[in-house]
């Protein structure tokens, strides 16, 4: 037996998605967001967020998934890495689950279209179903930015 | 017992003594007679021993013992303050300064002190030998404390002086103080006493000897012989109102009782002093009622006493909790627009009415808030008097700073920058601006030049001032220099104003000092400065007049977490620009734009003045200029360049919280932060700095 891990679980179109529940500041109903401009296209601005101005970023553009409107189930996911603080818009969020560590498997190469960089591994919860962990510092990664929005201009 | 919980209140303490130690030498060296300032200056070093032997610090107790003994002689003038010993014991505190920093940082605060503790003893020793009649006695007293093995035993000398006391009218007290079994920290306590009984008096003999009590080598019982200036039940109460003393015994004695001691064997000394003593003596328990009379007692003791009068009652709080407190304060003034959107659509008038008191109450609340963040300038200021000091002697110059103004308050965070370019400042007066003795004698001036450090406050902003009396600038050297380094062309020099010609000094890689000296002239003092006060929202002017002294003047913002701003709209969106940098607001039409090399420009108060629009710098997605006849501008500066940026509508002139963008958006171009408007939506902020190239 490795250690339990608790995890928020999300949805990105058919797929679900985990990140640790100690990453997570909180996940809230998506707010007006103010748009920053000169900023990568799937940064989507910044809101308030009883106070404190955070960045949100759309998770779909971020992995080059095909942006889709929001709808009454969208969230948005705030994480705290390494004092860098991020939302998250994703389709819903509505499941925190006890994993094993042991049952987390390295990533294969491809997974819906993620490269297998952003991904922690992939957790077996049984009944076929698939939870894709997320390497949050990789996916916060600021150099990996850059380099896109040099490829844009 | 876990000392970890004091160790913050003993680092703050010891800064604030080492502080005060470092103002009462400075005092004293400008008036070496007077000894009221000794001790002050015992006082703390006294009080800074004890603690940090409290706490375990060794080295740092034992380089205050030092100094102390130092001290001690100078405050019984057997010995006169000179140079040497001025600079020795600024030497100590620095080393002492060096010590807390270290168990600041986590250390154990040891350092090696040998060479001043060396130069200290040959202080002591030197005065020994050099006046031997009044300090003979003295050695005597310190033997006999040291050979007297529990008994109250007083030498000649000191009988001598309490006799003498008794005769001139004060009052001679012998004391026995018991402290509770269960005290933790009897040292502390017994120090309280000797502290009460050191500022209404002076001790004479302890049994134990001071230094044992401090180093708790004593049971729970002491017993002091002291002259005080108060009445027997008033010390006694006082003394019975330091927490954790059991009892305390106040026995007047009178030359008769005295005598007998005197002669008394050391066996029979303490049992002859409770038998001789002429009144009885009053015993009483520590109880509840004492307090009230005790200090009703405070409230009589005589003017005559060293305590500062008007002790400030104030708290430390984490800047952090400052901040948390803000931030929830925000949210409380987003909320608030909300509930007054809310009452006007329901309109309902209890509910206007409270809702109404409830924004006069919270605009009280965030000017106490915003009031709660402001620091006096003094923190800042008070290390300049002592550093001024070592530059004037290490440069052999003869300097005063008169400060004014160090009570101005000003935002915390403004305080943290603010030290380092007014460092540069003062160095530079010193080092460029006063002249040398001689001279200033040459010149015709005193020979002691006085650099003025002042603060004020002026609307919005507060004003700091460096001025001294110094040779002024010499306008043919700044500006041969600005050629030689290539900071102005020799064209444009001819075309400089005087004032322009005294802002050169502020520019990157100037410096005319003819030889480098290790304070200043390195050429990049001047222009760190003046970037770092700009980056602060501040601006640095120079008033000077050769051969008369020069005058800097940084003028800054009250506070950085909150700025006025116009609010402007682009089509849906909500933009804020900082009010600092907005010259004048107007409407142009179409055909008032001109066309100069394919930039649009507009003629602005008879100049040319480049049109920025503001839709393309920010790809607006819902507004377009060129499709409105009249477009309203926004004239903004940075530095003297001027440009008119097109925006869409002007909503108004309000008061904004700044708030960074997080740490995931760095270097957002043309953007400087946002701010969160009353409907609770995130503004950004314009960095009109940005718009102008």
């Amino acid at each position: 037996m490795g250690e339990e891990l608790k995890v928020i679980v999300f949805a990105l179109g058919n797929e679900e998605y985990g990140i640790e529940v100690d990453k997570v500041r909180t996940i809230e109903r998506l707010s007006p967001i103010t748009r920053v401009p000169k900023t990568a296209a799937f940064i989507k601005g910044v809101i308030n967020l009883r106070g404190i101005v955070v960045p949100v970023i759309d998770l779909r553009g971020r992995f080059n998934l095909t942006e889709t409107t929001p709808t009454e189930n969208s969230r948005i996911i705030v994480v705290a890495v390494a004092d860098i603080e991020v939302g998250f818009i994703v389709d819903s969020a509505n499941d925190v689950i006890d994993i094993d560590t042991d049952a987390i498997d390295l990533p294969p190469e491809i997974v819906g279209g993620i490269k297998a960089k952003y991904l922690r591994g992939i957790a077996k919860l049984g009944e076929g179903r698939l939870l894709i962990m997320l390497n949050l510092s990789e996916v916060l990664n600021k150099n990996e930015i850059i380099q896109i929005e040099q490829l844009e201009v | 017992m876990d000392m970890n919980a004091y160790l913050s209140m003993f680092i703050d303490e010891s800064n604030d003594h080492l502080q005060s130690l470092n103002e009462n030498l400075l005092r004293l060296e400008s008036e070496p007679e007077e000894l009221s300032i000794v001790q002050n200056i015992f006082r703390s070093a006294h009080t800074l021993k004890g603690m940090s032997a409290t706490m375990g610090f060794e080295d740092l107790a034992a380089l205050t013992h030092e100094m102390e003994n130092v001290l001690d002689l100078v405050r019984n003038s057997k010995l006169k303050m000179d140079s040497f010993i001025f600079d020795t014991l600024f030497k100590g505190l620095d080393a002492l300064e060096a010590m807390v920093q270290d168990i600041v940082g986590g250390g154990t605060g040891k350092a090696d002190v040998t060479s001043i503790v060396a130069s200290l003893q040959i202080i002591l020793k030197s005065d020994y030998s050099a006046s031997s009649a009044s300090a003979a006695p003295v050695v005597a007293a310190n033997a006999s404390i040291s050979s007297a093995s529990g008994a109250m035993l007083l030498d000649e000398f000191q009988s001598s002086i309490l006799l003498q006391s008794i005769e001139t009218g004060h009052n001679v007290y012998h004391i026995q103080i018991a402290i509770r079994d269960n005290c933790m920290l009897k040292a502390v306590r017994a120090y309280m006493v000797f502290d009460l009984l050191e500022r209404n008096g002076e001790v004479i003999k302890s049994d134990p000897s001071v230094q044992d009590i401090e180093q708790e080598k004593f049971d729970f019982t002491f017993s002091v012989f002291t002259i005080s200036n108060l009445k027997q039940e008033d010390l006694q109460s006082q003394l019975l109102n330091i927490s954790e003393i059991e009892t305390a015994e106040v026995t007047l004695l009178d030359a008769e009782s005295l005598a007998v001691l005197g002669q008394s064997t050391a066996a029979a000394a303490v049992e002859t002093v409770e038998a001789a003593q002429i009144e009885a003596p009053v015993v009483a328990k520590a109880k509840e009622d004492a307090a009230p009379s005790s200090q009703a007692a405070k409230g009589q003791a005589p003017a005559a006493a060293n305590t500062p009068a008007n002790v400030s009652r104030t708290i430390r709080v984490d800047i952090e909790r400052l901040d948390a407190l803000m931030n929830l304060f925000s949210e409380l003034l987003i909320d608030r627009v909300r509930l007054e959107q809310l009452s006007s659509e329901i309109k309902r008038n209890d509910l206007t009415e409270t809702v109404e008191h409830m924004t006069r109450v919270s605009s009280d609340l965030q000017s106490i808030v915003l009031k709660l963040r402001m620091v006096p300038v003094d923190s800042v200021f008070n290390r300049f008097p002592r550093m001024i000091r070592d530059l004037a002697k290490s440069l052999d110059k003869k300097i005063d700073l008169v400060i004014t103004g160090a009570d101005t308050e000003l935002d915390r965070t403004v305080i943290d920058e603010i030290g380092d370019p007014l460092v540069h400042l003062l160095r530079n007066s010193v080092d460029h601006g006063i002249e040398t003795v001689e001279e200033r004698i040459a010149a015709g001036k005193p020979e002691t030049g006085t650099i003025y450090l002042r603060a004020y406050h002026s609307g919005n902003h507060v004003f700091i001032e460096v001025e001294e009396d110094g040779r002024g600038i010499h306008h043919e050297r700044v500006l041969k220099t600005a050629v030689k380094n290539g900071v102005v062309t020799e064209e444009q020099a001819k075309l400089l104003s005087a004032d322009e010609i005294n802002m050169l000094i502020f520019a990157a890689g100037f410096s005319t000092a003819d030889k480098i000296s290790d304070i200043s002239g390195r050429g990049v003092g001047l222009d760190v400065v003046r970037s770092k006060i700009t980056s602060l929202g501040g601006n640095v002017t120079i008033d000077s007049a050769f051969g008369r002294g020069t005058k800097f003047s940084v003028q800054l913002p009250l506070t950085l977490s909150i700025i006025s701003a116009m609010l402007i709209k682009l089509g849906s969106e909500k933009y804020a620009i900082p009010l600092s940098s907005i010259v004048e607001t107007g409407i142009i039409r179409k055909e008032q734009i001109l066309h100069v090399h394919g930039n649009k420009m507009i003629e602005f108060r008879n100049v040319i003045i480049p049109l920025v629009s503001l839709s393309k710098v920010l790809d607006s997605p819902d507004f377009n200029e060129n499709e409105e006849t009249e477009t309203e501008i926004v004239v903004v500066r940075k530095g003297e360049k001027w440009a008119a940026v097109m925006v869409d509508e002007f909503i108004g002139q309000s008061e904004i919280v700044l708030k960074t963008l997080g740490k995931y958006l760095t270097n957002v171009e043309a953007i400087s932060g946002a701010t969160i408007l009353g409907d609770g939506y995130v503004a950004l902020i314009i960095d009109p700095n940005a718009l102008i190239k």
